[in-house]
């Protein structure tokens, strides 16, 4: 027929894997109708799909006629979104319960959403972009909706909902564009064909629109508004998962559809990312200043990581970018981490749906509950760039290749924002332990696995941060 | 050439444009006004409107349209697989198969969840 | 002399303009209408037509140097250029259409004078001045399109103008459309309406017809201009020829209301006065004649054909003319005569005696607008006798009166029966009544004399059974001419308002004096021996125009049995109807003759139930049918049943049955839910300022744009 064959699928066996279970799952929560049922079998599913890309590693290869590509690029995120996702069955199962609202549909539509972030990560054709955005973001509208009867959950998916359709518009036109000025959607035709263009307009025009409607994905300022309305009205556990897997999946389409597709017009378009770069960093961690809710301020905050994340990219065009990737893949990893312990304790705290959430809660933390509030006093400073934790290594990464590249006046700002972050983020270590407070902790086994994994990770990454690296620049090698 | 053949567009757009709305201004100055209560009436296919236009849709309708939509989509895509099948190799079956599964999974899922039932 | 220079120089190009001035006057009144004056409003419209008969006067007189005529194709405009089909918008000018053009504009003048004083006075109107204008609108675009008609070039701008005055005479016919009361469905104040529809609906069957003639013409010779048509016709097949013809029969029996389909114009009398004079008596109505006499080549070539149509005119002649006898309203007995008038000029056409039926064609129209015109002047007149009754010094009690009233149980002021001894109320009227009435009757010297007895010469030896039916039929004429005279104007007054009625203004009458020395003088067009209408004619026609010799015996045969039906209604209508009027009601015959034709008047009184007949042969089967249509085919089968039942039914019950075994709780809570969700969100945006997808989607759009900007300005 087509020349496809089985070992197309066998090449992306874990998205497939994940994607066919997902379906298997909505029968047995169909027939079932036990929410833990369902979530153990997601769980599951979850280390399968973490054994297959174990298994993956190494392979180099393109599947269904290169339209996907498997190297050590996508198996790193695959292995980063499916730890994001085992670590977010974490933070939901106690919480859907404790809310009242636990149904199996949460961890299905969760590993859909999984499989869209790997697909992103191996899409090496612009409509399967789109398709693995769609994939993406279709399950995220609904999961950040998914408190039945509640209002502000409601609208977040809804606003969410909107507004990501309205991006997709923009992402969808510049894949027209593309294919206009150079007749392919494939990465490497597309390439090829924009070496052969000298008048680069239309070519310039769609990866713009691409950049802003993934730009969208990842909330870059100005495409960022919905971000603060959406994390602090979706649930907590969604508002952690969307948090990271949306970032990881849209980063990692962005950065191999730009290095792969756009090269030519690098010159043009790194003022403008430049420029994106610090109005994200300003905006998020000025505005992550003024907040007193921990929701709307850690949104704020994955704002601003965005921005760092994004530095990365200035290099692209340059014979830096390997490097650039690098210690981009090594800044998801230490967001993930950081981001999901961080998280876990700021459910620990929430009382009721959108209660328990302002930094008065926290007062009084450290006296009664001192693991707790180590735990996040470890993650707070991880995420403002602290030594000894996996953040500071993230960012020491990031900004020695910035610096590398020629760009210090950007890695000045990148240092200036940390040390601007560093006081909404010590503002809640001062509640935590200069503050008078009885707080309330629901201790729970599971909540408090994945609080004690995360803590143990960012420090302890850390010490291995040289191995994780070149791991890391490993999996970039095969994108060259 | 090419722009001139734009240019002939951009100036039908501009006629056509044009055109309606120096209808519509010479009947705005024009036309008497003198309505009455027939001329404001809803005119639906000759019928008399009855009641408000503006009712609530029972929210299952769109549940029950949603679950219709499946077997539509089954027809647009199998009928060319069918008519193709021949041709086809292991992973085109494969692939059929899957598509039947996929849309019958979510409709057992949705019959299941009890979208089907009326009330 | 100043003319006759003027005339040397050719007018032809001015053409257009016959149309283009009644648009303008149209345009004129549409755009300010509402502004000006009523009378002002009449006087453009007037004027309107009055230049459009000033360009036929110069088109005649150019016509009178180059007698040949020609073709003005309208600015080069090809109007129609499908495949084969090639139709260019061309106005042709020869003698036949500035003939015809003439009488149009001509009589159009004098009857647009009389309606600015007709309908202003017309006492229906009152309490609408707006439909004052609207009327004047209606009228110039009648002229204009029966300029249309007779100035086109080929059979489909003829068309264009043949469904136009059909169109004008639909809306004017209705003019009074939520008037009218009673009526053969006893709807109350619908009857206009319906006889708008009536007259409608009658002229589409003509139409069908008339389409299907142009349709044909266009397969056998593939063009529709004139010429064309004629020069190949020849050479067509005689089966051809005869289906051409005589599809376009039924066309013209549907316009000059010819049997079998002459049953609308009697009710079309429901219009305006001025209405019924222009269009369904002096003009619209004679569009058949002209086609037929227009299309001669064609009907020369068939000679089947040529048979029919005579024969279809003679017989309306005749039986039109029967029916008059036993009309009491004085505009339907008008309006039979008309029907009966245009028999002539059909079989006038269809003998061939193309001349003689144009001739009938100009004459006809100036005495019949004259007597539709006097009698709009005597109807005005016992109507303002009635109001002066009702409102004025006279008081008296209505049920001693005896009146007779119409269908809607008022006083009728269209009843001859109420009339009487008018003809000292009404001087000016009675006079120019009298004129027109002669005229009709065929009496010497008179317009109708000269015409009509063309058209009985020239049947005697081309067609001898036409004219024994044409002869009879004339007899019949001046028989119910002198009833109606009589009725109206002699002995006395039979009705209170008679006794009151009033002369009416000059405005009024004048153009009715005109028309009476037309109606005198007219028949100078074509005296014998000069024969100018003839001579005028030939130009146009094919095979020339024959110059009838005036034949004293037909002459005088028809002037003695004209006489004799005038000294016979005389007998019948003057002392013996004063005699029987003191008669106790119920021995009073319904009228003089009654007596006379026992059975007979009643089937005349009734028109000879045609229209029942109609009414149970269509009507009826058409109504079942769609009845049956609607509520046992749409309703029942495919609503009620197949929709309902078979689909709707069938979905529910699988539904329900599929669904059973599922709890239902959840979706109950979304059904029930999402209403107050949505509406608390909405509440919840109102509050929150910066909560708005829009403004968010804004900012997105913003960002998009200044990047754009900023790479395409770089």
């Amino acid at each position: 027929m087509s020349g496809y064959g089985i070992e197309d699928l066998v090449y992306i066996l874990p998205i497939v894997f994940l994607l066919v279970w997902a379906l298997v799952l909505v029968l047995v929560e169909a027939f079932t109708k036990r929410p833990d049922v369902t979530m153990l079998l997601a769980a599951f599913g979850l280390l399968a799909a973490v054994t297959l890309s174990v298994i993956q590693f190494g392979t180099e290869a393109t599947a269904f006629k290169e339209m996907l590509t498997v190297d050590g690029y996508a198996v790193f995120v695959y292995m980063l979104v499916l730890a994001s996702g085992l670590l977010s069955l974490g933070l939901a199962y106690d919480y859907n319960r404790r809310m009242g609202w636990a149904r199996g549909e949460y961890y299905i539509l969760m590993l859909f959403s999984i499989a869209g972030a790997m697909l992103m990560a191996s899409a090496a054709n612009l409509i399967v972009v789109f398709l693995a955005l769609e994939l993406l973001s279709i399950p995220l509208y609904v999961m950040a909706a998914f408190v039945p009867n509640d209002a502000s959950s409601e609208e977040a998916g809804l606003k969410y909902f909107l507004l990501g359709a309205f991006a997709g518009g923009f992402v969808l036109y510049g894949v027209a564009l593309i294919y206009g000025a150079t007749g392919a959607t494939n990465l490497m035709d597309v390439v090829a064909a924009a070496l052969g263009t000298n008048s680069p307009v239309m070519l310039l025009t769609g990866a713009a629109l691409i950049l802003v409607g993934l730009g969208f994905k990842v909330a870059l300022v100005p495409f960022h508004m919905w971000t603060p309305d959406v994390y602090q009205g979706a649930p907590t556990p969604v508002t952690a998962y969307m948090a990271v897997v949306a970032k990881a999946g849209g980063f990692a389409a962005l950065f191999r559809v730009f290095i792969a597709a756009f090269p030519s017009v690098s010159a043009d378009l790194t003022p403008v990312i430049a420029t994106l770069v610090v109005l994200t960093l300003v905006v998020g961690n000025v505005a992550a200043l003024a907040q007193k809710n921990i929701k709307r301020m850690l949104a704020y905050s994955s704002i601003s990581h965005a921005g760092f994340l994004m530095m990365a990219f200035v290099t692209y065009g340059s014979a830096l970018y390997a490097d650039a990737v690098t210690s981009l893949l090594f800044y998801l990893l230490a967001f993930t981490v950081t981001s999901f312990g961080s998280w876990a304790v700021v459910i620990a705290l929430e009382k009721a749906e959108g209660k328990g959430l302002d930094f008065e809660d926290y007062a009084g933390l450290g006296k009664k509950y001192p693991m707790l509030s180590a735990a996040m006093l470890v993650f707070l400073l991880s995420f403002a760039g602290v030594p000894p934790t996996l953040g500071f290594a993230g960012k020491f990464f990031l900004f020695r290749t910035v610096l590398e590249a020629g760009y210090a006046w950007l890695a000045i700002v990148g240092v200036i924002m940390s040390l601007v972050s560093a006081f909404y983020y010590l503002r809640v270590v001062r509640f935590m332990y200069f503050e008078q407070g009885d707080p309330e902790v629901r201790s729970e086994p599971v909540l408090n696995l994945v609080t004690a994994i995360t803590v143990v990770g960012t420090i302890f990454l850390f010490l291995f941060s040289g191995p994780l690296l070149a791991w890391a620049s490993e999996a970039v090698l095969a994108l060259i | 050439m090419l722009l001139d053949n734009w240019l002939f567009v951009g100036l039908l757009v501009i006629v056509a444009a044009g055109i309606p709305a120096i209808v519509l201004v010479i009947a705005r100055l024009l036309a008497p006004r003198k309505p009455n209560d027939a001329k404001l009436d809803t005119y639906e296919c000759g019928m008399e409107t009855v009641g408000d236009t503006w009712v609530q849709f029972k929210v299952q309708y769109y549940i029950y349209a949603l679950v219709f939509l499946v077997f539509d989509v089954e027809i647009i895509f199998l009928y060319p697989w069918a008519v193709a099948f021949d041709h086809l190799d292991l992973l085109g079956v494969i692939a059929g198969v899957l598509f039947i599964f996929l849309l019958g999974d979510g409709l057992l899922y949705a019959w299941r969840k009890g979208a089907l039932k009326w009330n | 002399m100043l003319l006759r220079e003027a005339a040397a120089t050719n007018y032809f190009n001015l053409v257009p303009w016959v149309v283009f001035f009644p648009v303008l006057g149209i345009l004129i009144n549409l755009l300010v209408g509402g502004r000006l004056r009523e009378k002002m409003i009449g006087v453009i419209a007037s004027l309107a037509v009055a230049a459009s008969f000033a360009v036929a006067v110069l088109l005649a007189l150019s016509l009178n140097d180059q007698h040949a005529g020609t073709i003005i194709a309208f600015m080069n405009l090809e109007w129609i250029s499908i495949g084969d089909l090639h139709i260019d918008w061309a106005f042709r000018v020869d003698t036949l259409s500035v003939t015809m053009m003439l009488a149009v504009s001509g009589v159009g003048t004098l009857i647009h004078i009389y309606a600015i004083a007709y309908m202003h006075a017309d006492v229906r109107h009152h309490q609408d001045p707006t439909r004052y204008r609207r009327f004047f609108v209606f009228f110039n675009l009648f002229i204009v399109m029966m300029m249309i008609l007779v100035s086109a070039d080929n059979y489909l701008m003829l068309f264009v103008g043949w469904e136009g005055v059909g169109l004008c005479s639909y809306l004017l016919i209705g003019f009074w459309y939520d008037k009218g009361k009673g009526g053969a469905n006893h709807l109350d104040g619908i009857s206009n309406a319906l006889a708008g529809k009536k007259a409608f609906i009658t002229n589409r069957i003509g139409d069908f017809g008339f389409l299907i003639a142009t349709f044909l013409m266009f397969g056998a010779f593939g063009s529709l201009q004139f010429d064309t048509v004629f020069t190949k016709a020849p050479f067509a097949s005689q089966g051809t020829i005869l289906a051409i013809t005589l599809f376009m029969l039924l066309g013209v029996a549907g316009k000059s209301a010819q049997l079998p389909l002459y049953v609308w114009l009697p009710d079309a009398m429901a219009g305006p006065t001025p209405v019924s004079a222009l269009i369904h008596a002096a003009t619209m109505v004679t569009a058949g004649v002209y086609l037929v006499a227009r299309s001669h080549e064609l009907y020369a070539l068939s000679s089947q054909a040529q048979n029919i149509v005579a024969l279809v005119g003679g017989l309306t002649a005749l039986f039109a003319a029967t029916i008059a006898v036993g009309q009491f309203d004085i505009k339907k007995l008008l309006a039979y005569s008309t029907i009966s008038q245009l028999g002539f000029m059909v079989a006038a056409v269809g003998m061939g005696a193309i001349v003689a039926g144009i001739f009938h064609l100009v004459t006809h129209a100036f005495f019949k607008a004259l007597l539709f015109l006097s009698a709009g002047s005597v109807i005005q007149g016992v109507e303002a006798g009635h109001h002066a009754m009702e409102h004025g010094s006279i008081k008296e009690s209505k049920h001693k009166r005896g009146e007779h009233l119409n269908e809607g149980g008022e006083f009728d002021a269209q009843d001859m029966r109420n009339m009487g001894g008018l003809s000292r109320r009404m001087p000016v009227t009675f006079v120019v009544y009298l004129v027109g009435a002669l005229a009709l009757a065929g009496i010497f010297p008179l317009a109708g004399f000269w015409s009509k007895d063309e058209i009985l010469a020239e049947a005697l030896h081309l067609h001898p059974a036409v004219f024994v039916l044409l002869i009879i039929a004339a007899f019949f004429t001046a028989f119910y001419m002198t009833r109606q005279i009589w009725m109206i104007f002699f002995s006395k007054p039979r009705s209170r308002p008679a006794e009151y009625a009033r002369e009416n203004s000059l405005l009024l009458t004048l153009p009715l004096i005109l028309l009476a020395v037309l109606s005198v003088f007219g028949g100078a067009l074509n005296l014998p021996f000069w024969h100018t209408l003839t001579h005028w004619l030939d130009y146009t026609l094919a095979e020339g125009a024959k110059v009838g010799s005036f034949n004293y015996l037909v002459a005088g045969l028809s002037t003695v049995l004209a006489l004799a039906a005038i000294a016979l209604g005389i007998f019948l209508y003057g002392k013996r109807y004063q005699a029987q009027a003191k008669l106790p009601a119920a021995q009073r015959p319904v009228d003089p003759v009654q007596p006379y034709l026992r059975g007979a008047f009643t089937g005349i009184q009734h028109k000879w139930w045609i229209d029942e007949f109609y009414d149970w042969l269509i009507l009826r089967r058409y109504v079942a049918l769609s009845r049956f249509l609607s509520y046992r085919f749409e309703e029942r089968f495919w609503h009620d049943w197949l929709h309902d039942n078979a689909i709707a039914g069938s979905f529910r019950q699988t539904a329900h049955f599929l669904a059973q075994p599922v709890d239902l709780g959840i979706i109950d809570g979304i059904a029930n839910g999402l209403g107050t969700i949505s509406q608390r969100f909405a509440s919840w945006i109102r509050r929150a300022q910066n909560g708005f997808v829009r403004s968010y989607a804004t900012w997105v759009l913003a960002g998009m744009v200044i990047i754009l900007g900023y790479l395409i300005l770089r």
